[in-house]
């Protein structure tokens, strides 16, 4: 691994460098709230000015620019004989993220090896992740982050550079050449022993201000045996099947495919929408026998995809803990507490 | 230094993978083919005899008893279907077809030599060839007998392989009765063929009530040893295959040596939209066919 220090004047530079000739996706401010606290969102920037780096976590994820909400998966051609299908995977350039934090891409990582890592990888996918150039930047925790109980505070892989603040200075991670190269078009310089100490006080200092955490000690075995509790009633009678968990979670991914007729009669489309396990004609077959009919059933499902079967699989949990489904829920409905109700741990 | 990065196009990256599967170009591949004959079975199903047009690719397609394929109609829909067809038969394969929504429904109305797409074989099968030199029961409820077809041929294509070969298949009413202009044929391979309707009609000779009666009578004329040497394919509705396989276990048939077909909602195949999930097993990958054994341990399975 490469490290390189850089005064923070030049950050400026390096975004203008690779924005003069690439298209940028980054954090900008696009609101206040209720509480006058700025709403942020992933939106292609191009001036250096509009990009806010201090934010805390955008409301949706960054997943539009690679999961898109609606995708054609393929279009057809109707001729009087017949039909010809085309298949595009509906991306025509790269594009940089700049100012990713770590459980987000920690979660880019999860969806790797669903959807690039596993039979019928999905191109769609691929195309747009082989696509992506990533600069990571270190965070704040938020009342609501439990990204330090998920393992998903720091990330080993899945970015080309990741920025520290060390006071004065970034303290840069490098992971791939071209990421390397770009930093050649601005001043830095190796760093020294007192750049390490910096790093550490900064990463130990982050550590402190967690607040919000999950146990997940033998959390596939608890919730294996806690399949039938009675706290899934519980939240299941809160909850109001909306979805909205599952849109702002940046690692959910799963979707729901409709064939259309263009209106001229001659094209088609099959396009694809991502879906929530929560609404209900999720598990709905044809002559309407639903496998998921409740509420509760849903909810659990979907607690049970991500901390468990996931765990199962890939021995890792299909949640980076960034606490926006929790912030999103209208029901008020946090990972945190609906895990510690399961382990019987509410205060 | 140029800073403009590259586009990756994966398209022309060019994977060079012999095994289909893996290659980002299998995800959307469409078989293009004709629907070359349609069947009306009865008021309900409809048996489509359905070709891939390109005879190369029609000769690679290969599948096994149990397997399904994931059926397009450009701008109509795609959905999952079991292939009913024997394997021997390639690319050439047929389905059994339940009007049961939007998709099915149109199929009933489009008329032979409508192009189609097919893509797959997707899932896991009946392990014929671990059955090889013994008994097997061949239990089918309503619509189950449609993969249950497909193994019943692949029995006929090797009858000398098996022993004792047994269909056991239960419908409402005779009306329903499926496939009824083949069961000579499969009584002609040395197939016993056991069928029993709940509800009868005036043209109605055979037996009357539920599948678990006829069992019970084919159980009481069998000794232990012949259980001992037999496995059991059962599809059909949870209810019905969780009633066949209790009444199988208590003749001391390990659960492993007893498969099942599970049929959940499928919007991909390919274990990507999540919609078949049981627990957190995939129907599409990890089934549709399952040991009962592995039935019992999935949460929410039945
Ligand atoms: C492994 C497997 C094998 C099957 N084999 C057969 C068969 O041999 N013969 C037969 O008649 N039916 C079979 N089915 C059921 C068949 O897939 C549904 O009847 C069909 O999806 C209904 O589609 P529709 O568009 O008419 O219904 P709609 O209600 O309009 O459904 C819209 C979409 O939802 C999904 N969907 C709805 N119901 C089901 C369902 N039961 N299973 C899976 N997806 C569903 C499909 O993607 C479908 O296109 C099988 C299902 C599975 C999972
Ligand atoms: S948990 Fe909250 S956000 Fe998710 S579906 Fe229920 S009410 Fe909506
Ligand atoms: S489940 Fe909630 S906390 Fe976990 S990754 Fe998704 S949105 Fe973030
Ligand atoms: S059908 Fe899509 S994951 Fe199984």
């Amino acid at each position: 691994m490469i490290f390189k220090v850089f005064d923070k004047k030049e950050l400026k530079k390096l975004f203008d460098v690779l924005s003069s000739d690439n298209s940028i996706v980054g954090p900008v401010e696009i609101g206040a709230d209720r509480n006058d606290q700025p709403i942020y969102a992933f939106s292609l920037v191009s001036d250096f000015n509009n990009i806010k780096l201090n934010y805390s976590t955008t409301k949706l994820p960054a997943k539009k620019f690679f999961l898109p909400f609606k995708e054609d998966l393929a279009t057809f051609t109707i001729k009087e004989h017949g039909w010809q299908k085309n298949v595009d995977y509906n991306i025509d350039r790269p594009y940089i993220f700049f100012g990713l934090h770590a459980c987000d891409i920690n979660a880019l990582n999860k969806l790797d090896k669903v959807l690039m890592g596993s039979t019928y990888p999905m191109p769609y996918y691929a195309a747009k992740r082989k696509n992506m150039f990533i600069v990571g930047i270190d965070c704040a925790p938020q009342p609501y982050c439990f990204c330090r109980s998920m393992g998903s505070d720091t990330v080993l892989h899945g970015f080309d550079m990741f920025l520290t603040d060390i006071g004065e200075e970034y303290f840069a991670e490098i992971l791939s050449d071209t990421a390397y190269n770009f930093l050649k078009k601005i001043n830095t310089r190796d760093p020294v022993e007192a750049d390490h100490f910096l790093y550490m006080k900064s990463v130990s200092e982050k550590n402190k201000k967690f607040t919000a955490h999950v146990d997940t000690t033998d959390l596939t075995k608890i919730l294996d045996m806690e399949f039938q509790s009675e706290v899934w009633k519980h939240w299941g009678q809160q909850c109001l099947a909306c979805g909205t968990c599952s849109n702002v979670c940046p690692t959910c991914y799963c979707y729901g495919v409709e064939e259309t007729v263009d209106i001229n009669l001659k094209s088609a489309r099959k396009t694809k929408s991502l879906y929530s396990c929560n609404l209900i004609d999720f598990a709905e077959v044809a002559g309407g026998h639903n496998f998921r009919p409740e509420q509760h059933i849903r909810l659990k499902y979907r607690y049970y995809h991500k901390h468990r079967g996931f765990v199962e699989a890939y021995e890792e949990s299909l949640c980076v803990g960034c606490g926006r489904c929790g912030e999103s829920c209208l029901a008020g409905i946090r990972v945190p507490e609906v895990i510690a109700s399961v382990r019987r741990q509410e205060d | 230094m140029d800073t403009h990065l590259k586009f990756t196009d994966i398209k022309t990256e060019g994977r060079q993978k012999s095994h289909r599967r893996d290659d980002f170009e299998a995800f959307e591949f469409t078989y293009k083919s004709e629907i070359t004959n349609i069947h009306q079975l009865t008021e309900m199903e409809n048996l489509y005899r359905i070709q891939i047009l390109d005879p190369e690719e029609r000769k690679r397609f290969t599948f096994q008893p149990g397997q399904f394929l994931m059926l397009e109609l450009p701008g109509i829909g795609e959905a999952p279907f079991s292939i009913s067809s024997p394997p021997s038969r390639h690319g050439d394969v047929e389905l059994c077809i339940r009007k049961a929504g939007n998709l099915t429904n149109f199929l009933a109305k489009i008329s032979r030599g409508t192009h189609v797409g097919i893509r797959g074989p997707f899932g896991t099968n009946f392990p014929m060839e671990k059955m090889h030199s013994q008994n097997i029961f061949l239990i089918a409820g309503g619509l189950g007998l449609a993969p249950l077809r497909s193994a019943i041929a692949y029995a006929q294509d090797n009858r000398s392989r098996f022993n004792n070969v047994e269909i056991i298949y239960g419908a409402k009413d005779p009306s329903q009765l499926l496939f009824t202009y083949q069961y000579d044929t499969w009584q002609a391979d040395d197939i016993n063929l056991n069928i029993i309707v709940e509800k009868t009609d005036p043209s109605w000779k055979g037996p009357v009530g539920l599948i678990t009666k006829i069992l019970e009578e084919i159980f009481s004329k069998k000794d232990d040893d012949f259980f001992k040497n037999t496995y059991a394919i059962v599809c059909g509705p949870p209810v019905m295959f969780k009633f066949v396989c209790n009444m199988l276990g208590q003749k001391d048939i390990p659960m492993q040596k007893m498969f099942v077909s599970l049929e959940r909602r499928m919007h991909c195949g390919m274990g990507k939209c999540c919609r078949c999930n049981v627990g957190s097993t995939y129907t599409c990958l990890k089934g549709p066919v399952f040991d009962y054994w592995s039935v019992m341990n999935l949460k929410e399975a039945i």
